[in-house]
């Protein structure tokens, strides 16, 4: 090889790497520094979470709290989470009457009668941070994936806002940011549980209803709360691996 | 805002109550169909040697072009980032079938489309090159790659090499409208499109919308330039049409006959948007005028001689009505799958803006688009090659 030729290949060489690192650099830049999470380690968790349908009170506590605390938009028909009615005449679990106004964001005014011979419960619903989630699946560039402790994430710098996702969602937990073009949905409060807080759901729910869990943690209350009680996830059908575990669900829910 | 909370009826997951897929996601797999449709009809020429269709050949590979290139733009334009939507090459995700899109179109495009048109333009661009002057000679020019060699041998390579490239395009245009089929029909939250049947009854349908669409370009195109509508050309292309619409037919029939029978969990509630918010697209465009009409139309000169005059009229109008029932399929499929909720418990309405982002004005516009391309690639590259020099004055 002669020495203009090597001179050449070293030259391109610094060249591509040095401009491959000074990009990988730039864009750290642009992204900013992650949120430090000290101490917090991905593969020591698995996090799911546990609703009491019996404790549930309608107040819309967490509906509120969410919007607050993760910037969801106003509009009455965007949430990360929301609560629904459900008013079950003579037992007739086929035919269910559901509403959910505002999302349960301003609570629930009385509408029916105790005594009239029907059920009536709430069920609270956010993402089911599913561990084979249909929405992951289609994400055509990996914007939204599942993490490594459990929680289905997005990544809005990088999400094209195709919307593929929240077609393959058959729990309808995700929307579009109008402001932002990306698609948005609960991601268990990450930015909270990674520092050992609880969700701002479960933080404002004056019932417990709601409780963050930790599958990996022996400790975790979670353990005997799946042992003693008869649990279900929603549309268990679909086969996603939901981790999002209902006490005292009734078939009328879906 | 109101109006999206008041087109709900019933009960509807909140996030549910805004349609996520616009008309422009209608036009995609209506445009993609075209596409396939038009080349699948230009290959049987090719492949099969029927010599019939032949007048029609280069103007379908031509029709294929123009649509293909218009095909990602709805895409393009319905993303919340188009400015991302490259990432898709970078790092595609590959369990996504959405981030095939741009491979399969590629290879579809390039590999497939463009190379076989070149091949076998490739001696009336290297004539033209030669004759034309102006900045049309530089562009003739470019086209022929610089390869000016066009002697009888070159060509017997060019026309074999083409062969081949169409025995690999057909499995290509199946891909491609299959593939969009399989986008749909794979997305188990949603039992309005999640069928296996759902890439086979996109495959046909986009046959049979492809053949109308050359079928009435075709006779469109002789009508304005007065000539003579080869008579043996059109009645092969209206037999191929009325095969592939029976099988496409029997298709559909098969997955509504299926879901009629199993009645699933989803059966009642799709049951009653088909007998009210689809009725009109569904029931009336796409089976009653779309599909039995031209059918009927079609069988019946099969069996009883008319005139070719009533014979061109039945024509058109049979292509008009299935590229009517076509789209109207693709608007049930993708706008229907969007009206009811996944609870089962509820029904919006598509309200469409029109000179919004996703409105009727774009849509109108990138329906317009593909036509006045191929009018320019018409004009470009003749497809009747009657502005070429004989072969006569070509130089060996």
């Amino acid at each position: 090889m002669s020495a203009d030729r090597r001179q050449f290949l070293i030259q391109s060489g610094k060249f591509i790497f040095l401009t491959g690192a000074a990009s990988i650099a730039f864009e750290h830049l642009l992204a900013g520094e992650p949120e430090k999470a000290p101490n917090y380690k991905l593969t020591d968790h698995w996090w799911a979470m546990t609703i009491d349908i019996e404790k549930c009170i309608g107040c819309g506590n967490c509906v509120r709290a969410c919007k607050e605390e993760n910037g969801v938009p106003k509009e009455p028909f965007l949430f990360r989470t929301w609560v629904e009615r459900y008013h079950v005449p003579r037992g007739d679990i086929e035919h269910p009457e559901v509403d959910s106004p505002n999302g349960g964001y301003d609570g629930f005014k009385e509408k029916y009668r105790p005594g009239d011979g029907s059920k009536n419960f709430f069920v609270p619903k956010l993402c089911n941070q599913c561990a084979h989630s249909p929405c992951v699946q289609v994400c055509p560039v990996g914007a939204t994936f599942e993490s490594p402790d459990g929680v289905v994430l997005v990544d809005s710098k990088y999400c094209l806002g195709c919307r593929y996702c929240v077609q393959a969602c058959p729990y309808g937990c995700r929307y579009i940011h109008p402001e932002t073009g990306t698609v948005d949905k609960c991601n268990l409060c990450y930015h909270r549980i990674t520092k050992g807080l609880t969700t701002a759901c479960c933080e404002s729910c004056p019932t417990g209803a709601r409780q963050l869990a930790d599958l990996k943690d022996p400790n975790d209350p979670v353990h005997e709360f799946l042992r003693t009680h008869k649990v279900q996830v929603l549309k268990p059908q679909m086969a996603t691996g939901s981790k999002v575990y209902y006490s005292g669900l009734d078939g009328s829910v879906r | 805002m109101e109006s999206i909370i008041s087109a709900v009826e019933g009960y509807m997951y909140p996030n549910e109550m805004e349609l996520q897929w616009s008309v422009l996601i209608v036009l995609y797999p209506f445009v993609t169909g075209l596409v396939a449709g038009a080349f699948i009809l230009a290959s049987l020429e090719r492949v099969f040697r029927v010599e019939a269709v032949k007048p029609t050949y280069r103007l379908a590979l031509l029709t294929a072009l123009a649509f293909l290139l218009v095909a990602p733009l709805p895409l393009q334009l319905h993303l919340g980032h188009p400015e991302r939507s490259f990432e898709m090459y970078l790092t595609p995700h590959t369990s996504s079938a959405m981030a095939m899109f741009g491979f399969v179109y590629l290879w579809y495009l390039m590999v497939v489309l463009l190379f076989e048109i070149w091949l076998d333009y490739r001696k009336d661009i290297v004539l033209l090159a030669r004759s034309s002057t102006g900045p049309l000679r530089r562009v003739y020019q470019l086209l022929t790659l610089g390869s000016y060699n066009i002697s009888e041998g070159a060509l017997r390579v060019d026309e074999r090499v083409g062969w081949f490239i169409t025995l690999i395009g057909i499995p290509s245009a199946f891909l491609l409208h299959g593939y969009v089929g399989f986008i749909f029909g794979s997305v188990k939250a949603n039992p309005w499109w999640s069928t296996p049947l759902m890439p086979i009854v996109f495959l046909f349908s986009a046959i049979v919308s492809g053949i109308a669409l050359v079928l009435v370009m075709y006779m469109f195109v002789c009508w304005l330039k007065g000539r003579r509508i080869e008579m043996e050309c059109v009645d092969t292309i209206g037999r191929y049409l009325l095969y592939t619409f029976i099988i496409d037919f029997s298709l559909e029939m098969l997955d509504l006959i299926h879901r009629v029978y199993e009645a699933d969990e989803s059966f009642k509630t799709l049951d009653f948007m088909v007998h009210t918010r689809l009725y009109t697209s569904q029931i009336i465009l796409q089976i009653v005028l779309g599909t039995v009409m031209p059918i009927v139309l079609l069988a019946f000169i099969q069996v009883v001689r008319v005139s070719e005059r009533a014979r061109r009229g039945i024509y058109v109008l049979s292509g008009l009505l299935t590229l009517i029932g076509i789209f109207a399929m693709r608007w049930n499929v993708v706008i229907g799958g969007q009206l009811f909720s996944k609870s089962f418990l509820g029904y919006t309405t598509y309200k469409m803006g029109f000179a919004t982002r996703e409105g009727l004005l774009p849509a109108l516009v990138l329906m317009v688009l593909p036509l006045l391309i191929l009018w320019g690639l018409v004009k470009l590259l003749p497809p009747w090659g009657e502005e070429t020099p004989s072969p006569a004055e070509a130089e060996p």
